[in-house]
C-alpha cells in the first residue's frame, strides 16, 4: 500500500472515530460511563501483562517500535479517566505554602491572579485556577484577575463561569467589581508587570468588558503591588513566574505562589527554595494536592488516575529499553 | 551606514536600559515603558511582513504546483477565513458567541492542546530511548528518573507505605527535585545569565554584529 | 481624637427611633462641636451607645515619609495596630486619610484607601512631588451584608505630617547590582583589550559546535535540505540574536557546499534578520546567486501551529541535518522527536533550562545555556569575542568563591553573606 494511501485511509479512520464519538457525546450516552471495579481491574492487569509480554519479546530480540509506545500511553492515558479509584494523595511542602498563604489571608484580602497560559496548557493549568479561585472566594478574599497572554483572561472568564455553577458558591453571592475584577489582557510581558510596580492604572485604563478602572471599586483604591495582599501566577511560558517573579518579587516585594506546567516546574525550583516563590503547584500533582488541601474533588483529583498510570507504563517502558539495551550490549560482547 | 545606525541605536538603547534601572528619576523612570511600547509598535506592524510571506509562498507553491501543495491551500483558506470573520464581526470579534470566537474555541483550541497533548507521547518515547543504563552518570540519572516519576504520583507512596514517612518515594521525590535538581538548575542559570550579561554588552558595544547581516 | 459612628441600615433607625431622637437632640451638638475640627462629612453623625460600644480603639503613633528612592510621587505611611486589632476584635480594617496643601491652605481630609487588619503600612502612590501632604489612620469595625454596609464604627488617629515626596536619582537599595554589574562588565572589558592586543587565548572544545561541519557536510552526501529552527521568541530575546548570529555561519557553509539551507521562522522581525543574514553569507562567500527569497521564510506567531507546521515539513521533506539554536518552551520536544524519528542529524542549542533535558535526550548535541552564547566566538575565534568570555569566565570564578565562602560562613553561624545579594529593603 502506497503511503498515501496510507494517509487516506489514516484520516478517514479517524474522521469516522470523531463522529461516532461525537453522536455518543450530543446523544447522551457517553454521560456517566464509569467502568466498575472488576472491569477496571482486569483492564490494569491487562495492560500489565501486555507490558510483560513486550518485556519477554525484547530479551528474545524483537525491539519494540516507537508507535507501541504511543499506544500503550494512549491507553494509560484515556481508559482511568472511565475508571473510579480512590488514591491517596500525598501533599508536598511546596503546595501546602501557597495553601498556607491563602488560609492565612485576612477575609478581604486583595488576591491578584495572572492567567499566563492559553487553552493549549488549560488541561493542566485550570484544574489549578478553579480550585484557587474557589478556595480565594471561600475565604471571602477579593479576587483581581489578569492575562500576559492573550488568551489569558479568557481562560480566568471560563474558570469564573465553572465555578459559579457550584452551590456552595452560588450562595457566596460573588458580585463582579466588588469581590472579582477581570482586568484583561495587556501586551507587553515583563515591561506591564513593571509598570504595575508603579501604577495599575496605566496598564488596565478598562477592564476586561471596557468598564473603567476607576468604576470598579474593587481595584479603584489599588494603585500598586503594596496594596495586593497574595499574587498568584499561572504560567506556560514566557512570560510567566519566571518574570514574575524578576520583577513583580525582587524589584516590588509582591507576595507571590507560582502553578505552573509540569515541564516548567522545575526550573521554579530554584526561586522556591530562595524564598522568592511562596509556594509553588507543579502539574496535575500540585492541582491535585491543591485539591485535597482545600477539601475539594476537582479535574486535577480527576485526573491524577491517568497521570499515575501513565508514569507506571512510562516506567515499564524505561525498563524495557534497558532489557534492550542490556541484551544488545551482551550479543556485541559475544 | 547602513551597519553604523542601527550600532549606534543598539549602543544607546541597551547603555539607557542599564541606567534606568538605577536611576528612578524622571526621565529614566519612564524609558523602559517607552522603549517597550516602540518594540510593541514596530512588532505589530512587523506581523504584516510575516503575514504576507507566508501567503505569498504560499500562492507560489499553488500556483507552481510544488510538492505537497495541497497543504499550501489549507494555510491560504485557514489565513482568508480567520482574517474574513475577524474584519468582518467588527470591533468586538472577540465576545463571545461569535463566529470567530466559535473558531477560537471549537477550531484553534483543540488544535493548540492536540499539538501540547503529543508532548506526553514524546516524553515515552523519549524516555525510552535516552534513560539507559550505559555508564555511572547515565544510571544515577535512569535512578532518578525511576523515583521522582513514581513519587510524584501517589502510587510511589502505596508501593512504599509500608516505610517511614520520610523514607517514602513522595518524600524521595520531593528531596531530589528540592536539592539535587535545583543545584543544577541553578548552576546552568548562573552560567546562562553571565553568558547573557557578556553577550548584551558584546551587543551594546558593537563587537557583535554578525545578526546585522555579514561577519565584520 | 474623635469617634464617628454611622449607620445606614432603615430598620434599625425605626427600632431605635425615639432613643435616637433623643440621643440627637441632647449630644448631636455636642458632638458636631467637637468634629469642627474634623472634616468627616456631616451626614455621618449618628451616635449610638451599641455602636460606640462597637468603636474599636485607634491606630497608634502614625509615621509618614517620603518613600525613598523612586521616582517621586509616593508617600509611605506607617502605624502601630490598634489594641483591638487582635483575632476577633473590633478593628477590622484601616482606613488611610489625607490632606493635601494647595496654595498653602490645608485642604479637607479624605479617604485614600483601606487595608486589611494586621497591616501597618501604606504606600500612597498618588502624592504629587513636593507637595504637602497630612495623613491620619482609621480603624474601622464594620458589618457588612451582601457587599452593602450596614454600619460602621470608626476612629481616627492623630495627624502626622507634613510630608512631601520627591524623585531620587539614584537608587541605593540596587548599589550590589551596580557593583556586581561595573564588576562583570570590567572583567569583560579587560579581556576584550587583552585580547585586541593579541594575547593568546585559550577556549575549550564545545562537541555540539565541532559538530556543525559534520552535519552540514552530511547533508551535502545525502543531498538533503537543512533545517534551521532559530527559536520561537522574537528579536528582543537575546537567545534569538544568539540563534540568528550561528544561522550566519551555517549558511556560509551551506553556500559553500551547495546544500539547501531552509529556515522556518515564527516572528515576522526573525524573518527580516534571518533573510539579511543568510543573504550576507552567501555574498560574503561569492555565492550571492545560489541565495534565494523563499529559504528563509515565516510560518506563524503561534507556538503549537509554529511546532505543527515545522514537524510536518520534517516528515515530508526529511532533511538530513536540523539545528535549533534559540529560546524555546514546550515545542522543543515535539520538535526534537520528529527530529529524530526521520533520523535527522540535529544540533539543538538554546538556554531555557527546563528544556534542556528533552533536546539532549533528542538531539546528537546540545549546546547548554552559555554554550550557545559563546558559539559566535567559537566559530568565528575572533579575539574581540573571545576575550569577553575570560572576562564572562571571571565572573563565573567570583561567583564560585562567593558561593563558597557564603557556604563556609552561614553554616558556621558567622555571617549571611547572602544579604549582600538581596535587592529588596
Amino acid at each position: 500500500m502506497s503511503t498515501r494511501a496510507k494517509e487516506l485511509i489514516t484520516i478517514a479512520i479517524i474522521a469516522v472515530f470523531s463522529v461516532v464519538i461525537y453522536i455518543l457525546k450530543i446523544t447522551g450516552v457517553m454521560t456517566g460511563i464509569e467502568f466498575s471495579g472488576t472491569v477496571s481491574t482486569i483492564i490494569i492487569i491487562a495492560i500489565f501483562l501486555a507490558l510483560l509480554v513486550i518485556l519477554i519479546r525484547t530479551l528474545r530480540g524483537h525491539l519494540v517500535d516507537r508507535r507501541t509506545v504511543f499506544l500503550f500511553i494512549a491507553f494509560s492515558v484515556a481508559l482511568p479517566l472511565l475508571m473510579n479509584i480512590s488514591q491517596k494523595i500525598t501533599v508536598s511542602g511546596e503546595v501546602e505554602q501557597v495553601y498556607n498563604a491563602v488560609i492565612d489571608l485576612q477575609p478581604g484580602s486583595r488576591v491578584l491572579v495572572s492567567f499566563d497560559y492559553d487553552p493549549a496548557s488549560a488541561p493542566e493549568l485550570q484544574p489549578m485556577a478553579e480550585s484557587f479561585l474557589r478556595l480565594c472566594f471561600m475565604r471571602d478574599l477579593k479576587v483581581i484577575v489578569m492575562g500576559l497572554w492573550p488568551q489569558g483572561p479568557q481562560q480566568a472568564e471560563l474558570a469564573m463561569s465553572t465555578i459559579l455553577e457550584d452551590d456552595e458558591m452560588k450562595a457566596k453571592n460573588i458580585k463582579y467589581g466588588i469581590d472579582y475584577v477581570n482586568l484583561g489582557y495587556q501586551a507587553g510581558n515583563e515591561f506591564v508587570v513593571q509598570r504595575m510596580g508603579s501604577d495599575f492604572k496605566s496598564m488596565f485604563r478598562k477592564d476586561y468588558s471596557g468598564r473603567a478602572y476607576d468604576d470598579l471599586p474593587l481595584v479603584k483604591n489599588v494603585k500598586n503591588f503594596s496594596n495586593i495582599d497574595y499574587s498568584f501566577n499561572l504560567s506556560a511560558g514566557y512570560p510567566g513566574t519566571q518574570e514574575w517573579v524578576q520583577v513583580a518579587v525582587d524589584r516590588y516585594g509582591l507576595k507571590m505562589g507560582g502553578g505552573n506546567t509540569a515541564v516548567q516546574a522545575p526550573m521554579m525550583y530554584t526561586y522556591l527554595n530562595a524564598g522568592q516563590l511562596e509556594g509553588l503547584l507543579g502539574g496535575m500533582s500540585g492541582g491535585a494536592e491543591f485539591e485535597y488541601l482545600a477539601n475539594f474533588t476537582g479535574k486535577a483529583t480527576k485526573y491524577m488516575l491517568s497521570q499515575s498510570f501513565a508514569h507506571m507504563v512510562v516506567v515499564a517502558f524505561i525498563i524495557i529499553g534497558n532489557a534492550a539495551f542490556f541484551r544488545s550490549g551482551r550479543e556485541k560482547k559475544l | 551606514m547602513r551597519r553604523e545606525i542601527p550600532l549606534l541605536i543598539t549602543g544607546i538603547v541597551g547603555i539607557v536600559f542599564v541606567l534606568q534601572y538605577f536611576i528612578p528619576h524622571f526621565p529614566f523612570n519612564r524609558m523602559n515603558a517607552w522603549f517597550s511600547d516602540w518594540f510593541s509598535i514596530v512588532a505589530a506592524f512587523a506581523i504584516w511582513l510575516g503575514a504576507l510571506n507566508l501567503m505569498k509562498i504560499s500562492f507560489q507553491k499553488v500556483f507552481r504546483r510544488k510538492s505537497d501543495w495541497g497543504y499550501a491551500v489549507v494555510i491560504i483558506m485557514s489565513f482568508l477565513l480567520m482574517a474574513v470573520v475577524g474584519f468582518a464581526e467588527g470591533k468586538g470579534f472577540r465576545d463571545q458567541g461569535t463566529a470567530f470566537d466559535w473558531l477560537f474555541q471549537f477550531v484553534y483550541t483543540p488544535l493548540s492542546a492536540t499539538m501540547f497533548a503529543i508532548l506526553a507521547f514524546f516524553v515515552a518515547s523519549a524516555s525510552y530511548r535516552a534513560f539507559r543504563a550505559r555508564n555511572f552518570e547515565a544510571t544515577l540519572l535512569l535512578l532518578a528518573a525511576f523515583l521522582v516519576m513514581l513519587g510524584r504520583v501517589p502510587t510511589g507512596d502505596v508501593l512504599t507505605g509500608f516505610m517511614p514517612e520520610g523514607m517514602r518515594l513522595s518524600a524521595v521525590a520531593s528531596w531530589i527535585m528540592n536539592f539535587p535538581q535545583t543545584a543544577g538548575q541553578r548552576a546552568i542559570m548562573i552560567g546562562i545569565a553571565l553568558g547573557l550579561v557578556s553577550t548584551s554588552l558584546r551587543i551594546i558595544l558593537g563587537i557583535e554584529r554578525s545578526h546585522l547581516g555579514g561577519g565584520d | 481624637m474623635n469617634h464617628n459612628c454611622r449607620t445606614t441600615k432603615q430598620t434599625f433607625l425605626r427600632r431605635d427611633f425615639l432613643l435616637l431622637a433623643f440621643l440627637i437632640i441632647v449630644i448631636a451638638p455636642t458632638l458636631a462641636a467637637q468634629q469642627a475640627s474634623d472634616t468627616m462629612p456631616a451626614d455621618t453623625v449618628v451616635a449610638d451607645s451599641i455602636l460606640v460600644a462597637r468603636t474599636p480603639a485607634p491606630p497608634i503613633s502614625v509615621t509618614v515619609q517620603d518613600l525613598p528612592n523612586d521616582a517621586g510621587g509616593s508617600i509611605k505611611v506607617n502605624w502601630g495596630l490598634s489594641p483591638d486589632d487582635v483575632a476577633g476584635g473590633k478593628a477590622r480594617k484601616y482606613r488611610i486619610l489625607r490632606a493635601e496643601t494647595i496654595d498653602g491652605q490645608r485642604q479637607e481630609f479624605t479617604e485614600i484607601g483601606d487595608v486589611t487588619s494586621g497591616a501597618t503600612e501604606f504606600i500612597d502612590g498618588n502624592a504629587t512631588s513636593d507637595v504637602e501632604f497630612y495623613y491620619k489612620v482609621m480603624a474601622v469595625n464594620f458589618l457588612s451584608e451582601d457587599n452593602e454596609t450596614i454600619w460602621e464604627a470608626t476612629s481616627k488617629s492623630d495627624e502626622a505630617g507634613p510630608v512631601k515626596s520627591s524623585a531620587q536619582w539614584f537608587d541605593w537599595r540596587r548599589i550590589n547590582v551596580f557593583v556586581g554589574v561595573i564588576v562583570l562588565c570590567g572583567f569583560i572589558l579587560y579581556y576584550i583589550n587583552q585580547a585586541k592586543a593579541g594575547k593568546k587565548l585559550f577556549i575549550r572544545k564545545i562537541a555540539g559546535l565541532e559538530a556543525v561541519d559534520e552535519a552540514v557536510g552530511r547533508a551535502t552526501e545525502m543531498g538533503k535540505k537543512i533545517f534551521y529552527i532559530p527559536g520561537t521568541q522574537d528579536m528582543d530575546n537575546v537567545q534569538t540574536i544568539a540563534g540568528v548570529t550561528i544561522l550566519g555561519r551555517v549558511a556560509e557553509m551551506a553556500a559553500q557546499y551547495e546544500t539547501w539551507l531552509e529556515v522556518p521562522v515564527s516572528r515576522s522581525l526573525v524573518l527580516v534578520t534571518a533573510k539579511e543574514v543568510v543573504k550576507e553569507a552567501y555574498t560574503k562567500v561569492g555565492r550571492p546567486d545560489a541565495y534565494q527569497e523563499d529559504q528563509v521564510h515565516y510560518l506563524t506567531d503561534d507556538q503549537f501551529g509554529y511546532a505543527a507546521g515545522i514537524d510536518g515539513m520534517v516528515v515530508r521533506e526529511k532533511p538530513a541535518t536540523i539545528f535549533y539554536m534559540g529560546a524555546f518552551y514546550a515545542e522543543a520536544l515535539i520538535l526534537a522527536e520528529t527530529g529524530n524519528s526521520i533520523g535527522a542529524i540535529q544540533i539543538a542549542g538554546t538556554a531555557m533550562p527546563s528544556q534542556l533535558p528533552f533536546f539532549v535526550a533528542s538531539c546528537d548535541y546540545t549546546l547548554i545555556g552559555e554554550e550557545l552564547f559563546a558559539a559566535s566566538a567559537y566559530l568565528s575565534r575572533e579575539p574581540k569575542l573571545l576575550g569577553s568570555l575570560k572576562g564572562q569566565d571571571m565572573g563565573k570564578a567570583v561567583i564560585l568563591i562567593a558561593i563558597v565562602v557564603g557556604v563556609l560562613l552561614e553554616t558556621f553561624g558567622i555571617w549571611k553573606l547572602s544579604n549582600l545579594f538581596t535587592v529588596i529593603d
